[in-house]
């Protein structure tokens, strides 16, 4: 004889469609009417799309070395950032810029990353954020660590990491649901499912029916979001931080969205996946939506979408000028690479440092 | 002052560090109420808190991953891997995130924490107990590698790890855990991570070694000294960065050098030690420097592990080789 011992659901959240009309009126979160709130994170996103185009350009003339867009994730990033709080934690992977910028990194320093210089990892704030993260999804055991880290020390502080489909399938990312699950971690893992890992589409990563239930599996409350509705990706990112912040544990959202780029500029998405599939995405896209629904309710106009964008454009020519003034007049010597490897260095290092400032020049050609 | 063993010193350092800063905190698999499989953490858990000394779920990578976290935001957290094969699997925090850390974020975030674990082999163990893996970790740029060899070098060089500001990995040499007792004083001195220790002076032949193979080498330079030769022994104990100045001093004495190391040959640490030699002292040198190690196979299960470890005979033998040379 069988009994069903333990059962489980997934919901699934929207409040904003595709045409910018809520879907419905009469059950939305307060979020959908605080104006202020929905028309800063629509300036945000508008400014990291801003930024992705530009750093994009950047690359493709020279100036920047491979770079990995955010495209279509404005609206999952920039709620990550605006859910925040200053002293939290944020463990990005590598193109959640939205958040980054929500959290007060600058722009130069995005593109002094990908531009190949450590000094873009020296975030001038917030200071005890992670850096990138290349490997995938190691930053969700890092985010463990610091929520650990705030538990044992008794801080009502927050961390937060993202990982995306690929990286879902990662043992880093289920590990971490674990130990945040054993331990009641004040941890977010926010899952950017944009339905492609590089050529690899979500439906090779597994036939789990979502990939929220995976935080389920772990005993972690876990949700699935439209994360091209910055309302709903807003209003379940606050949910899940007050949450953690109250010491109720840990959360998984999953966002679900579309990489409307290549995966970064070395990539050309063109050689995996269809042009109509694309297009479909693009019309579900977070800016669009969010830009009808704010012109509904009166809040945003022409006017000031082109004062938006002319801001805009400034910004981030600013920011690519800094960026580009920083490594042609105020580059790393070759001693940067010791200087930080170790707090004091070592006596063989410091042989070695001695040496490499006798030859100060490029070893070779790019 | 109590005699101890060299667990019992790892003991000691774990719970004077523990004492003199809140922010150490022991993690890893059985360490809490269990005290750990050799018993490295027993009593911290009642002493300390099951806030402080943390069972954690099985997952090697798990524990690696949030010591890195948790080391970023001011905790120092000292993991335990149970055995020397299941830490594999941490490389990836170790070599990407650790090692990198106050590097890539030029300062602005450190990673200090301490990852111990008993390596080597001859104590009867299963499959993926018994290797001897500091090479790999001593190759990782930004990471110190730490292996003492005796009760008061365990405790000094584990206070020292654990206050260091930087990652260290602190290899145990579990078949020589009981071998020895030593007065300890628990007086909170460390030692440096930096030098080696000379065991034993002598003028015909230098004997490089660390961890368990202090304990065959020292018996191998008794042995010379009754064939009227006479053998300094060095324990180098810190593996990454290496003291070559007290090795190439001895060398410079001595002209002769053997290198005793339990892990496999090929690219291991005597490897680095020789070209060292043969580098900044070579005049000194006399005859080749030979390399005593394991073979470049797998470690066999334990029937046969003695037969790969470097025995007394094996060093005498290559001790014989380089004495010939005139």
């Amino acid at each position: 004889m069988a009994r069903t011992v333990a059962a489980f659901k997934v919901d699934y959240f929207q409040f904003l469609g595709q045409d910018g009309k809520l879907l419905d009126e009469q059950h939305v979160p307060a979020v959908a009417r605080d104006f202020d709130r929905l028309t800063d994170l629509y300036r945000l996103m508008t400014l990291t799309r801003a930024f992705d185009k530009k750093a994009i350009a950047l690359q493709r003339t020279g100036k920047l070395g491979t770079y990995a867009s955010s495209l279509g994730h404005e609206a999952a990033h920039c709620s990550i950032g605006a859910a925040m709080h200053e002293e939290d934690c944020f463990a990005p992977m590598y193109r959640e810029y939205g958040a980054q910028f929500y959290r007060g990194v600058k722009m130069s320093e995005v593109l002094l990353y990908w531009g190949g210089d450590e000094r873009g990892n020296d975030f001038s704030s917030p200071r005890h954020d992670f850096a990138w993260c290349v490997p995938i999804a190691t930053q969700c055991l890092h985010a463990a660590g610091a929520a650990m880290a705030y538990k044992l020390k008794n801080e009502a502080r927050v961390a937060v990491s993202v990982v995306g489909d690929g990286g879902s399938s990662k043992g880093d990312f289920l590990e971490a649901i674990n130990a945040a699950s054993a331990w009641k971690l004040p941890l977010v893992l926010v899952i950017i499912n944009n339905q492609w890992a590089i050529s690899v589409p979500r439906s090779k990563q597994n036939t789990a029916a979502t990939l929220a239930q995976k935080g389920i599996a772990g005993g972690l409350p876990s949700i699935q979001v439209d994360g091209n509705d910055v309302i709903a990706c807003l209003w379940a990112m606050e949910k899940a931080v007050s949450a953690a912040r109250a010491g109720k544990g840990a959360f998984v959202i999953e966002m679900l969205t579309y990489r409307l780029s290549d995966h970064t500029t070395a990539d050309d998405a063109r050689r995996y996946r269809p042009q109509e599939e694309v297009d479909e995405a693009a019309d579900k896209e977070p800016l669009k939506r969010l830009r009808r629904y704010l012109i509904d309710q009166g809040t945003w106009d022409d006017q000031r979408e082109q004062d938006l964008v002319s801001e805009c454009t400034q910004f981030v020519q600013q920011a690519a000028d800094e960026y580009i003034d920083m490594v042609q007049n105020d580059p790393q010597p070759v001693t940067a690479m010791f200087d930080y490897m170790y707090q004091e260095l070592p006596h063989d290092l410091v042989e070695q440092r001695a040496y490499a400032e006798q030859f100060p020049e490029d070893g070779g050609h790019h | 002052m109590a005699k101890i063993t060299l667990i019992e010193g790892v003991t000691m350092a774990l719970a004077r560090a523990m004492e003199e800063d809140a922010s150490v905190v022991v993690l890893g698999e059985d360490v809490g109420v269990n005290g750990g499989v050799f018993r490295a953490t027993a009593g911290l858990q009642q002493k300390f808190g099951d806030e402080r000394v943390i069972d954690t779920p099985l997952a090697e990578v798990m524990i690696a991953g949030v010591s890195v976290g948790m080391a970023t935001q001011g905790l120092k957290p000292v993991a335990e891997a149970q055995f020397c094969g299941f830490t594999m699997p941490m490389i990836d925090h170790l070599m990407c995130h650790a090692g990198r850390m106050r590097n890539r974020t030029r300062g602005r975030l450190s990673c200090p924490m301490v990852l111990r674990f008993p390596t080597g082999g001859g104590i009867h163990a299963p499959e993926h107990h018994s290797e001897s893996p500091e090479a790999l970790f001593a190759h990782m740029p930004g990471i110190r590698v730490v292996m003492p060899s005796s009760p008061s070098r365990a405790y000094g060089l584990l206070l020292a790890a654990i206050r260091d500001p930087d990652p260290v990995i602190y290899m145990e040499p579990k078949r020589i855990y009981r071998w020895q007792r030593e007065e300890v004083e628990d007086d909170g001195e460390e030692l440096p991570l930096d030098v080696c220790f000379t065991l034993r002076d002598g003028e015909d032949v230098t004997l490089v070694t660390w961890g368990a193979m202090v304990k065959e080498t020292l018996q191998a330079a008794d042995q010379l000294e009754q064939k009227g030769i006479s053998a300094e022994v060095i324990d180098v104990a810190t593996l990454s960065p290496i003291d070559m100045d007290t090795i190439i001093e001895s060398v410079e004495r001595t002209g002769r050098c053997v290198i005793v190391q339990e892990a496999p040959k090929h690219c291991g640490v005597a490897g680095e030690i020789a070209a060292n030699l043969a580098d900044a002292g070579i005049w000194s040198l006399q005859a080749p420097v030979k390399r005593v190690c394991g073979y470049d196979t797998v470690m066999p299960l334990y029937r046969n592990e003695m037969k790969y470890m470097p025995s007394v005979k094996r060093i005498l033998h290559a001790v014989n080789q380089v004495l010939e040379v005139s």
